[in-house]
């Protein structure tokens, strides 16, 4: 297989509602990243894109209406999508834009504007359930957030109070990261204290909605070599989907997560995840979320990821940091940007460039994930320093 | 380059104006169905799946939520792009040639009949600062480009007239098309103006169907049940999508696409070397517009009315195009337009064509525009023979 | 070192820089409509939702009995085979307490929203709805419930037919409290693990 590396990241800061447009966030990611590695536009092959639902930035066929912000005049480009998973997903469309060996260089550029839709971001959530079996009943999101993490809880016996734990360290975390919305140092009783959204969810265990770009620039060997000599490598990508009939499936563990998870672990040449991996960056849009997928990635076993983030194994310091960053709980969650931001710091930790973020001990592989749909996308990517 | 990337099956319904006893999902199974018998496989074997699909155009947001389980895709690698049909193969060509899979599923459908407002989910893609406040219908950007498009090409709009009819007429042997009619230029030019010089009869009308194309590697690709065809070419661009800054008479998406599809394919005539032609027509100077930017008249735009006139692009002409009726004669079928022109070329590159076959065709080129208001294209090239050299 | 990302861009605009007008805007309502086909199974599905009745459907391949019902069986990649009628009683697989509706506004009183796993269906085929008389507070996993149906001429084949699931009296699930008290953690943390 022809390698693919890492070359640039950049991204914008997250806030609840900026200034500039769609265009104009996706165009600041894009030249952020293109600047880290020193390179110009016309030295891109091609553009991926990602975006999540329309609704948000209110325009159909976003996709194209963003084309020219992301820098795709007159390039190939194509925009991929699978929901809140795509932010990961979007690297492995680049990587095999590039693997294929019909380019050798391409800008990944993921946006979510959500405080365009009014009168509140989440009311565009409705029109995710299924239209006949669902809409009538006025679902939104946090409902099935709420089922999945009570299903996961009483499966496994833990508390709210278990959960709520991954608030802290994430926005603790947060408070090192120049483009945070919500750093914060909170106590697990400042997070319990917090009103209840849908039990057994309260406030502070829900990432906020955010408008935001970030963006990554992949390249071929022989150009990843000319142009730094701090490569990230991209060692493994793993998506898998499961069926959209998500009442007919026990919640309490994520098959697609593992499913992916092992595609991308394959390709890396993992067989023991948890030796192997020295940091993660889980989707973590609600607190449980992370620990759940922990365990569909194999870093912790079935029910025990609790238990582990109580002994601090996913502290910065810990034996495994998870959510360096911040993750979306911290930084915040601008859908598809979100999970972009998660490769970004893949890439700056890997590099040794995170800063106050830092984790010790010079990791030398990390795994992304998001997650996305109707609790159904996995979306996984494993890179590495050689 | 490492390895070639046949196609091995193909699947469809026929496009219909409604489709009212079929859910999307129902209509997804029945396409997929037909794909995997064609390639004589389960669907078990297929280990990517790639759906075409916009969220508007089907009234879901996170469309991708629901494709999986009509597919056979359940807990398999599957994502969706937000574009045509066409962009879907480049994608799986893609994912074959990196070395990740070897047999790709791709699909496409339409459920336009159930879009109530279809002409405000057109506006909705309009730049929201710029130009949507203006409150112009967004068809409307076809008859701003088609009359500067006339002007500087010194086509006809007599010979605009032509192409819907000879497309509508073409449709009449394609089994699949939603309005086949018999019509002739005088028809056409009849037909009111809907937004000068555009003229209703000109424009495609929307169509219900659905169609999935399975896609293997060069060792799959020989073993298969099916005659596999050859993607010999792809390319995919983007214009800009800014209507103050774009080029409104060269479409200049499906030129640089098309380079791009030439250069893998080593063409360098496309006239002389590709049989037929499948090229948007969603308005009918469209057609023209695609196959200058094809390099079908590389030396004068304005041929590209006279080859009409002479009956070259005629079923019996030279380099017949829109054999299938095209958009204009199968209908729109929105992000399956580009899966309706491969299914054409898979019937006729495999002599499956029935009465509209094309003796001897061994190559045929695709092309996709994703409509107003965007500046995105696509060209697909098959074969029916690998490039010698391979 | 400050550490990546550095020179991080975006202007935040605040509530009141909106509400004074001190940044432009402009306002659009799509005007979006669709009338979805319904298909065969899930046509069906409504119009026995109107007859006060639950329909599901079986694949004779791998015997499951599917709700909501499908003409394809995902698992095999086959069409399903017959129609099987199915009770309109069940048992909450997984429940929230929603203070928050679909639009963000604040609930008093809570939406008891829950997967409920149908009784003659195969097990862990499940349906999204709403609980209803009951009190929050006595919700639990596992409590069995039953379909309460609008009246017959109130009934327009939709999912909303019927009005919620409530509890089956005298029967109290078996299942424990969902709540766990929060499990202790050890008091030592690990030690940082050592990289090559």
């Amino acid at each position: 297989m022809r390698r693919v590396a890492v070359v640039g990241a950049g991204m914008t800061k997250f806030i609840h509602r900026a200034l500039e447009t769609p265009k104009e966030l996706s165009w600041l990611a894009a030249k952020a990243a293109l600047d880290s590695a020193e390179m110009k536009l016309d030295q891109v092959d091609c553009v991926v894109e990602g975006t999540a639902p329309d609704a948000f930035d209110g325009v159909h066929m976003n996709g194209e209406y963003l084309s020219d912000g992301c820098g795709a005049w007159k390039k190939p480009y194509l925009r991929c999508y699978v929901g809140g998973g795509t932010g990961v997903y979007a690297l492995a469309q680049g990587w095999f834009h590039i693997a294929s060996g019909l380019f050798d260089t391409a800008l990944v550029v993921c946006e979510e504007k959500m405080s365009t839709c009014l009168p509140h971001p989440q009311a565009a959530f409705l029109t995710i359930f299924d239209n006949i079996t669902e809409q009538p009943l006025k679902p939104n999101l946090l409902w099935i957030f709420a089922l999945e993490m009570n299903r996961y809880m009483s499966v496994h016996g833990y508390s709210v109070e278990d959960i709520a734990k991954v608030s802290v360290k994430n926005k603790r975390n947060a408070l090192g990261h120049p483009s945070a919305q919500l750093g914060a140092e909170l106590t697990v009783k400042d997070v319990l204290a917090s009103e209840i959204m849908a039990w057994p969810v309260h406030r502070l265990m829900v990432s906020p909605t955010s408008d935001g770009a970030a963006a990554v620039l992949l390249a071929s060997e022989e150009v990843a070599k000319r142009v730094t000599n701090k490569p990230v490598w991209v060692q493994g990508v793993g998506w898998c989907l499961d069926s959209a009939y998500w009442t007919n499936r026990d919640l309490y563990y994520p098959d697609y997560v593992e499913k992916a998870a092992w595609m991308a672990y394959r390709m890396a040449g993992i067989r023991e995840p948890r030796k192997e991996i020295n940091l993660a960056e889980p989707y973590d849009p609600f607190a449980y979320k992370e620990l759940h997928h922990l365990e569909g990635l194999q870093l912790a076993p079935k029910g025990q990821a609790p238990r582990l983030l109580a002994d601090g194994v996913f502290d910065r310091d810990g034996d495994l940091p998870t959510c360096p960053s911040g993750g979306l709980l911290g930084v915040g969650n601008p859908i598809a940007a979100a999970g972009m931001m998660k490769l970004c710091e893949l890439f700056w930790q890997l590099r040794g460039e995170a800063g106050p973020r830092q984790v010790p001990g010079r990791p030398r592989r990390g795994v992304a994930q998001a997650w996305g749909d109707l609790m159904q996308v996995g979306t996984v990517v494993v890179m590495g320093v050689n | 380059m490492n390895g070639r990337v046949g196609i091995i099956g193909i699947g469809y319904t026929a496009a219909q104006p409604t489709t009212p006893y079929s859910s999307f999902k129902e209509l997804m199974f029945e396409a997929a169905q037909r794909a995997y018998f064609d390639a004589g496989i389960d669907a078990a074997e297929v280990e990517s799946f790639v759906t075409c699909a916009e969220d508007l155009n089907t009234g879901l947001s996170i469309f991708d939520e629901y494709t999986p389980d009509q597919l056979g895709a359940v807990q398999k690698p599957m994502h969706t792009l937000t574009q045509d049909g066409l962009h879907g193969i480049a994608d799986a060509v893609m994912q074959i040639k990196s070395g990740l899979v070897e047999v790709v599923a791709v699909e496409a459908h339409s459920k336009a009949s159930n879009i109530l407002t279809p002409d405000w989910i057109l506006d909705y893609a309009v730049d929201p600062i710029f130009n949507r406040p203006l409150g112009f219908n967004p068809h409307a950007l076809a008859g701003l480009e088609m009359n500067l498009f006339l002007h500087e090409t010194g086509i006809t709009p007599q010979q605009v007239s032509q192409v819907a009819a000879k497309n509508r007429t073409n449709a009449l042997r394609n089994p699949l098309a939603a309005y086949p009619a018999r019509l002739t230029a005088d028809d056409t030019a009849a037909g009111p103006y809907a937004h000068y010089p555009l003229r209703e009869t000109e424009m495609a009308q929307t169509a219900d169907g659905c169609v999935v194309v399975v896609l293997a590697s060069d060792d799959k690709a020989r073993a298969a049940a099916s005659q596999p065809l050859w993607v010999r070419g792809i390319g995919f661009a983007n214009d800009s999508p800014t209507l103050e800054s774009r080029d409104w008479v060269h479409a200049e998406y499906t030129r640089i696409a098309a380079q791009m599809a030439y250069r893998m394919a080593g063409i360098t005539n496309p006239a002389r070397e590709i049989d037929f032609f499948e090229v948007d027509d969603t308005y009918a100077y469209k057609e023209l517009q695609h196959l200058i930017a094809l390099g079908l008249y590389p030396n004068r735009p304005g041929e590209a009315g006279r080859a009409l006139e002479q009956g070259l692009t005629r079923p019996d002409g030279k380099t017949p195009v829109n054999v299938s009726g095209g958009c204009l004669g199968l209908g729109w079928t929105l992000e399956a337009s580009g899966l309706y022109r491969i299914v054409e070329l898979v019937l006729q590159l495999r002599g499956q064509a029935g009465p509209r076959q094309l003796p001897g065709a061994k190559m045929g080129l695709a092309q996709s525009w994703r409509g107003v208001p965007t500046t995105s294209g696509a060209v697909a090239i098959l074969s029916s023979e690998q490039k010698p050299w391979e | 070192m400050a550490g990546q990302p550095t020179n991080v861009r975006g202007t935040p605009v605040r509530s009141a820089d909106l509400k004074k007008g001190r940044v432009f805007t402009t306002t659009y309502v799509p005007r979006i409509q669709y009338a979805w086909d319904t298909g065969q199974a899930i046509g069906r599905y409504l119009e026995e939702l109107k007859n006060g009745r639950l329909i599901a459907r079986r694949c004779n391949n791998c015997q499951r009995i599917m709700i909501p019902p499908r003409m394809f069986c995902e698992r095999c990649f086959g069409p399903t085979h017959a129609w099987v009628v199915v009770k309109d009683t069940g048992t909450v697989n997984t429940f929230s307490l929603s203070y928050v509706s679909w639009d963000v506004r604040r609930l008093k009183k809570p939406e008891i929203p829950a997967v409920i796993e149908i009784d003659g269906a195969s097990k862990g085929m499940g349906i999204l709805h709403v609980l209803g008389n009951v009190s929050p507070k006595a919700v639990r996993i596992g409590m069995k419930v039953r379909a309460v149906w609008k009246p017959a001429q109130q009934r327009t084949g939709s999912i909303t037919d019927i009005a919620y699931f409530e509890p089956i009296k005298g029967k109290a699930p078996a299942a424990k409290r969902t709540a766990k008290k929060p499990f202790k953690a050890k008091a030592k943390k690990s030690k940082s693990r050592k990289r090559r």
